[in-house]
């Protein structure tokens, strides 16, 4: 079933973080597995934002070999940084596996994010100068208070209350997706796509790679494709309904836009709110409400349709 | 069904009930229990067991730190206790409210609700001023469901009678599966509109998107705007006096009447042309319309 959410207020600031947790929180009964966000900040040019996990939480169940294992991983990563020509200016972990690092560099990012995921377990979820992205098992206020999201001041998020029904309950298969290795770009989802395997193939044969077998995930790839093709994104969501079969809306987040679409026969819910200076979205208004309690007008976008709005 | 006398059902458990009332499942494996419907019994305009309440008894329900079970077995006690007209504060978009209301009641929601909102009725009067979710008023039997605002998709899905009235635009594939009562949208319905509908009738003031009417069995659609397109087996047909009359009364009666009338409305029906019931069993046929 899948809970989906996306806010963004238009050429000013808010507490997104809080905002998002609320709107998830409220969509909890759509699905319980994982949690995730994609929120972006002020962006600062030059610097980038990196986060990534080096194992799943299930791995800790292996025994006490697996900080050994988390640890040599982190070190294999920042190796990895430095040969890049990558400058760590900070680093945070949130839990062992979980780190965000703020990186100063100005080689190419692609490169070293496949550098970076070729060693076992380790995945990065972000990179960007606004964007951080996190993702983990449990509901939205657990995620949120574990990652210290609260605070989080942006523009604007999209974030994911995920039901797993394609595939695993785990880091790798919950949303948002990072459309790898492009900056700033995150997509959440809630649907089947129905021609997943012909797609992934067809994009892996493009040189794409994919991390998990969630469906959703290629709705990344594919976007991501796009925008390495010079698509634009309205161009990119509006393709999308005629390529990808299946039941499916979807919200795609870059560093100052926020898009959404939804497939050709409206299968999937979301509840739009359009003011001057705030959008909001979600699958239900529950969701609109935990975070606008007054009276509003609410709408149902219709089949195929598509909406980008400018941060 | 003249047979049996109120006093008599408040007596039996609802096994019982429904035998007496001739709604055994048996009825459609051919071992009928069907009870012959009498003309000259009175008609039973309430379930015999239905709490009596008055309109003029009129209460407020603030439902905002209450679950949607809470507020449904509130709107129960307080029907119990002869409250009439109960009026629901700040739902904020809460699911499944008023849902299963068997008898009179003037119902008014002051806000927005989710999904499931006012389902499974059989008679309550319900007013709502905001926007409702996904499948409002789905199965409802009798009674009027007016909204003031937008709905979501499945609006009024498998109705069996009663109105229910959308003042404004609503989602995708209303009135699936309807099977009689009246759909009014004062605004535009998404695609696959009045899908497999069996009887009743829609109107819709504004536009219709893509296949209306797909796979319908009977029924009637009126549309005031455009339509993107008809779905398969659907057909338009002319538009009658009897129809222009039935629709400036039903519209009038919602303030939904267009300033320019109701002759620009299309009707849409069944082709009939996926009937193929002759390869059934005469008593399967009688079963299916």
């Amino acid at each position: 079933m899948c809970g989906i959410a996306g806010l963004i207020h238009k050429g000013k600031s808010s507490a997104v973080g809080s905002e998002m947790t609320a709107m998830l929180q409220a969509l909890k009964h759509r699905g319980p597995d994982s949690t995730g966000y994609a929120v972006y900040g002020t962006p600062t040019e030059g610097d980038f934002i990196m986060r990534l996990k080096v194992a799943e939480a299930e791995d800790r169940a292996k025994g006490r070999g697996v900080h050994q294992l988390i640890r040599d991983r982190i070190a294999v990563v920042e190796e990895i940084l430095k040969e890049h020509g990558a400058q760590v200016k900070s680093k945070d972990a949130a839990t062992e596996y979980a780190l965000r690092y703020v990186l100063s560099m100005t080689g190419d990012v692609a490169a070293m994010a496949e550098h970076i995921e070729e060693n076992e377990g380790v995945e990065i979820l972000s990179f960007g100068n606004g964007l951080e992205l996190i993702k983990d098992l449990g509901d939205a206020t657990v995620v949120s208070e574990q990652y210290g999201l609260t605070g989080f001041q942006g523009t604007h998020a999209i974030g994911h209350t995920r039901m797993a029904t394609e595939s695993d309950v785990d880091i790798k298969s919950a949303h948002p997706y990072w459309a790898f290795p492009y900056n700033d770009v995150s997509v959440v989802h809630n649907g089947q796509i129905t021609n997943y395997w012909i797609m992934r193939r067809e994009m892996e044969r493009k040189g794409h790679r994919f991390m998990s077998n969630c469906d959703s995930e290629l709705l990344a790839v594919y976007t991501a494709h796009n925008l390495a093709n010079g698509v634009s994104l309205e161009d990119s969501l509006r393709n999308s309904i005629q390529e990808i079969d299946g039941v499916f809306t979807y919200l795609v987040a870059t560093k100052d836009q926020l898009g959404l679409a939804k497939d050709t026969m409206a299968a999937k819910p979301l509840v739009l709110y359009e003011s001057d200076d705030l959008i909001a979205m979600a699958s239900e208004e529950v969701a609109i409400r935990a975070i606008l309690p007054e009276e509003i007008d609410t709408t149902d976008p219709y089949d195929e349709e598509v909406r980008v709005w400018q941060a | 069904m003249a047979s049996v006398t109120d006093a008599e059902l408040k007596q039996m458990t609802q096994e019982e009930r429904v035998t007496a009332l001739g709604m055994r499942t048996e009825a459609l494996t051919g071992k009928t229990l069907y009870v012959e419907f009498d003309v000259d019994a009175e008609e039973r305009f309430t379930y015999p067991w239905a709490p009596d309440v008055d309109f003029n008894k009129r209460t407020e329900l603030d439902t905002d730190n209450m679950t949607t079970t809470e507020v449904n077995s509130a709107i129960r006690d307080l029907m119990r206790e002869g409250y009439g007209t109960i009026v629901l504060k700040n739902p904020r978009g809460k699911h499944s409210l008023g849902v299963g209301i068997l008898s009179r009641l003037n119902l008014i929601i002051e806000g927005s609700t989710g999904y499931f909102g006012v389902g499974l009725i059989d008679g309550p009067n319900v007013r709502i001023s905001g926007r409702v979710g996904w499948s409002c008023a789905e199965n409802m039997m009798s009674g009027t469901v007016v909204i003031e605002k937008n709905a979501g998709s499945t609006f009024g899905a498998a109705i069996r009678g009663g109105d229910l009235v959308c003042k404004g635009s609503v989602g995708s594939r209303t009135g699936i599966d309807m099977k009689g009562g009246t759909i009014l949208v004062g605004g535009d319905t998404g695609a696959l509109s009045g899908f497999m509908m069996q009887r009743g009738r829609m109107i819709v003031c504004g536009n219709a998107g893509k296949n209306l009417g797909d796979s319908m069995y009977d029924g009637t659609i009126y549309v005031g705007g455009e339509i993107k397109s008809l779905g398969v087996d659907a057909i338009e047909a002319e538009l009658t006096d009897l129809d222009r009359a039935w629709l400036t009364r039903k519209l009038k009666q919602y303030g939904l009447l267009p300033d320019k009338g109701v002759d620009h409305f299309t009707k849409v029906v069944a082709g009939k042309q996926l009937w193929n019931y002759d390869n059934l069993e005469a008593n399967e046929k009688k079963l299916i319309l």
